[in-house]
């Protein structure tokens, strides 16, 4: 990944990508660097306005283009700033967690939160052990490119289909 | 696109721990940017002239500056750039001191972290399109939820100014602590003959209408329209007739109820008025105490009523009001000492709170001013003082200072001796914190000229003697225990958030702390402004204020609601959600999902339901354009190809295929 920079050479970060409600989470977010409470590198934020913002879409794409996590923070339930986004929000992430292993990514990668712009100290909490918890299951497995099919199991039917009327399912068939 | 990248130093604070100038030089290989520098503090005016210069001589129309958090200076450089003549939405910000500078040491990880912020913020910046601001009526009048002295004072200044001011109080009574207190440190001011007259003229001022006994219920629409709902309670009185006369209160023959004025060291009668110079000075009924309501049978005060006031029929009432800003000043609350187990619980009746101790000094109080002990009615010779009492101490969840319980309890030593003159005064301090005009100087006199014992050390334990008390602590000074016998012991209770005010503070749509406090927008410079446009903070309702503070704050409040009334109209953020008729399905799941009704249906020519935006509705959350099936609801300045583009920059880099 540093590759693409060439400024940093060993002890490469990974890749985590944050999103953050405005409001809240960045605020908390900023209440942890004034205070100056040290955090791992690894995070890279992008803002939204509100949790409920976040599409899943977003998630996904993040983890199939490489990263490897994504943190959703946005307000604690009740105290959305735009009164009921983060109730949005925590279906779509809830539903999303079902979806992501049948999409081969593990779900483990994937974590919200609700941290509140005075929740400094939990922000920085919050940070390390989502980076932790990415260290433990390293880097994220590429998305290898090629046709997207298995290729043994393509070789076994194409097998079975130069087997013409000897093929074992033909014969089930008729 | 000619994009422009500023990195800056801001002193050491980012260039401590990111080498500046490298992010500069690497990001001119980014797309679209012909210009990058770095520079020392780029808020400043040579930098942000050096902003405005760039632009002009390279011809930019896309400014990223990496530099503290957009919270913080996004306004700043958005008003550069108009200077310039750009839209101020073509800029945006990497924000490389909170979110790198300040949480990592190692200056390598920094800069590669620094740069790839900066990165996204230019993949997201060529996506970005100028967005013009649209104008809209406000709503001249102003809401003030909370009675105390910070309230009073935004509401008269407000009022003042012409504005129609709107007060709700949760007692029956304006005036909040502060009429509670005897006399005002430093000055030895009797407190309610300085606020009386503050109160008295929210009563009689034309512009200010005032529920008592009232709570916000809740609060919709955005700044310069709130629409508010206010639940008044029913009195049992019908307040428009009721002259104050008190003959109820004399007749009433349900003498028990506990006194919530005087703090629970006496008794008061079911129909009430708190006290002598309460404002409104209305009688209302306590529903839990009454024999009519509870029993049916009684109606005492009905019959001695001269103006046939009393109505046992009466219902809570639902009023709303329309207003364009807000004030929250709803103060305090004292911490229960009860959790101190060590120090009774609050089963030792001569083990009474600061606020008690003051409702004994007060000649309108119980005892007519005269200190006696609650458990006999002796007069104390030896009062005992114990400061941080839910105060500084993690233990009980409370690690924060309460700033005025250092100075109450050196005015009420002094007045103990006033009071009582072959009296002797213990104080147990952790630490004497008196900032303050005068504040220090007062505490000296206490010690000094009314010979008030300050012991430094923290109490371990109170237990009964006779009839008398032990207060054992350490003096840290002598390095020893001591013990000290005590008539009465004082608990200089520390100050907490006002109960329900995280309720209150959902329905403002605003952030509190981890205590209960409201948040303001920044803690230096707009501490009486919170994040939600249009709503505004005075008082103990942030945190412990003494009262010169909270005066001080309220009318600060009330100033920056007339700096918004100022204007007849005022501009809607054009980040707005805004509608693709042309994908547009009609589905209409989007207006369902707006939290505010900002979405509404319309037919096209052709016959066609759309959606449509009202824009000065729409608040820019965004919920809509996640709902939409067919991405067609945009929300300017965060679409969804806006922020892929983010998620590509930052994601795409490693990909090899």
């Amino acid at each position: 990944m540093s590759g693409s920079t060439g400024l940093l050479t060993e002890g490469q970060d990974l890749r985590i990508v944050g999103f953050l409600c405005n409001w809240c989470s960045y605020g908390g977010a900023d209440t942890a660097g004034v205070a100056r409470f040290e955090q791992p590198t690894d995070l890279r934020v992008i803002r939204v306005p509100c949790s409920g913002r976040i599409d899943p879409l977003f998630i996904a794409r993040a983890l199939l283009s490489g990263a490897d996590g994504v943190l959703v923070s946005g307000c604690h339930p009740r105290d959305c700033h735009y009164a009921e986004g983060n109730f949005y929000a925590r279906r779509r992430f809830e539903m999303l967690k079902q979806f992501l292993s049948v999409t081969g990514i593990d779900p483990e990668r994937f974590h919200y939160t609700w941290v509140s712009a005075s929740e400094g100290q939990r922000w920085q909490d919050v940070v390390t052990s989502f980076t932790e918890r990415i260290r433990k299951l390293g880097p994220a497995t590429k998305m290898a490119g090629g046709t997207g099919y298995d290729e043994e199991c393509l070789k076994e039917i194409a097998a079975a289909v130069s087997l013409g009327d000897q093929c074992p399912c033909h014969k089930e068939k008729a | 696109m000619r994009i422009g990248v500023f990195i800056c130093h801001c002193g050491s604070n980012i260039a401590a721990t990111v080498d500046c100038p490298a992010v500069a030089e690497q990001a001119k290989g980014l797309q679209d940017v012909v210009f990058t520098t770095d520079t020392m503090y780029t808020c400043s005016e040579p930098g942000q002239n050096e902003i405005i210069e760039a632009i002009k001589e390279h011809k930019l129309d896309g400014v990223v500056v990496a530099s503290c958090s957009p919270r913080m200076h996004e306004a700043t450089f958005r008003r550069a750039l108009e200077r310039a003549g750009l839209n101020r939405y073509m800029l945006e910000m990497a924000n490389i001191r909170e979110h790198v500078s300040w949480i990592g040491k190692n200056k390598e990880r920094n800069t590669v972290k620094a740069f790839e912020l900066v990165s996204i913020a230019v993949a997201k910046l060529r996506n970005n399109n100028p967005l013009y601001a649209n104008k809209f009526d406000v709503t001249k009048r102003v809401l003030v939820i909370g009675g105390g002295v910070a309230g009073i004072q935004a509401a008269l200044d407000c009022a003042d100014a012409g504005y129609q001011v709107v007060m709700v109080e949760r007692e029956q009574s304006i005036g909040g602590k502060m009429a509670k207190i005897d006399k005002t440190f430093p000055t030895v001011d009797c407190s309610s003959c300085i606020l009386g007259p503050k109160m008295v003229d929210v009563s009689q001022h034309e512009n200010i209408t005032l529920y008592a006994l009232s709570e916000v219920e809740k609060i919709e629409g955005y700044v310069g329209n709130f629409d508010v709902q206010v639940r008044k309670k029913a009195t049992y009185v019908n307040w428009d007739e009721c002259t104050g006369c008190g003959a109820c209160m004399e007749k009433c023959p349900s003498k028990k109820n506990i006194d919530k004025f005087n703090e629970g060291i006496s008794k008061c009668t079911s129909i009430n008025i708190p006290f002598p110079q309460a404002i409104p000075k209305k009688a209302a009924i306590n529903p839990e105490g009454c024999l009519m309501l509870q029993k049916g049978k009684c109606g005492v005060c009905a019959k001695v009523c001269p103006t046939k006031c009393i109505d046992f029929e009466q219902k809570d009432e639902i009023i709303t009001e329309k207003v364009g800003a807000v004030i929250a000043a709803t103060g305090y609350d004292m911490f229960d000492h009860s959790v101190y187990k060590q120090y009774g619980a609050g089963q030792y009746p001569d083990v009474i709170t600061s606020l008690q101790y003051e409702r004994l000094m007060n000649a309108s109080g119980p005892t007519g001013g005269h200190i006696i002990r609650p458990s006999d009615g002796k007069e104390p010779k030896k009062v005992v003082f114990v400061q941080c009492v839910g105060s500084r101490d993690p233990s009980v969840g409370r690690p924060y200072c309460s700033g005025f319980c250092c100075m109450y309890t050196a005015k009420q030593a002094i007045l103990t001796k006033d009071h009582i003159p072959d009296s002797d005064s213990y104080v147990f301090y952790m630490d004497i914190r008196s900032p303050g005009k005068g504040y220090d100087e007062f505490t000296r006199r206490a010690q000094e000229q009314y010979g008030v014992q300050y012991l430094r050390g923290r109490v371990s334990m109170i237990y009964p003697k006779g009839d008398r008390y032990v207060v054992r602590g350490s003096d840290t000074l002598a390095g020893t225990q001591v013990e000290v016998e005590a008539d009465l012991v004082v608990l200089a209770v520390g100050a907490e958030s006002a109960k329900n005010a995280p309720a209150l503070a959902e329905k403002m749509r605003i952030s509190y702390d981890n205590y209960g406090f409201f948040m303001e927008a920044h803690p230096k410079l707009k501490p009486v402004e919170t994040n939600t446009a249009g709503v505004y903070l005075a008082g103990s309702c942030v945190g412990p204020r003494d009262i010169p503070t909270s005066v001080g704050q309220g009318s600060a409040a009330a100033a920056k609601v007339m700096t918004l009334f100022s204007k007849d109209k005022l501009e809607s953020d054009p980040q707005v959600s805004s509608v693709n008729t042309s994908r547009c399905i009609g589905c209409m799941k989007c207006a369902t999902t707006c939290p505010f009704g900002a979405i509404k249906e319309v037919t096209d020519r052709a016959g066609n339901v759309k959606a449509e935006v009202i824009e000065t509705v729409c608040q820019g959350c965004g919920i809509c354009t996640v709902t939409c099936p067919q991405g067609a609801i945009q929300l300017q300045h965060f679409t969804d190809n806006q922020i892929l583009a983010e998620v590509n920059a930052l994601c795409q880099a490693q990909l090899d295929f």
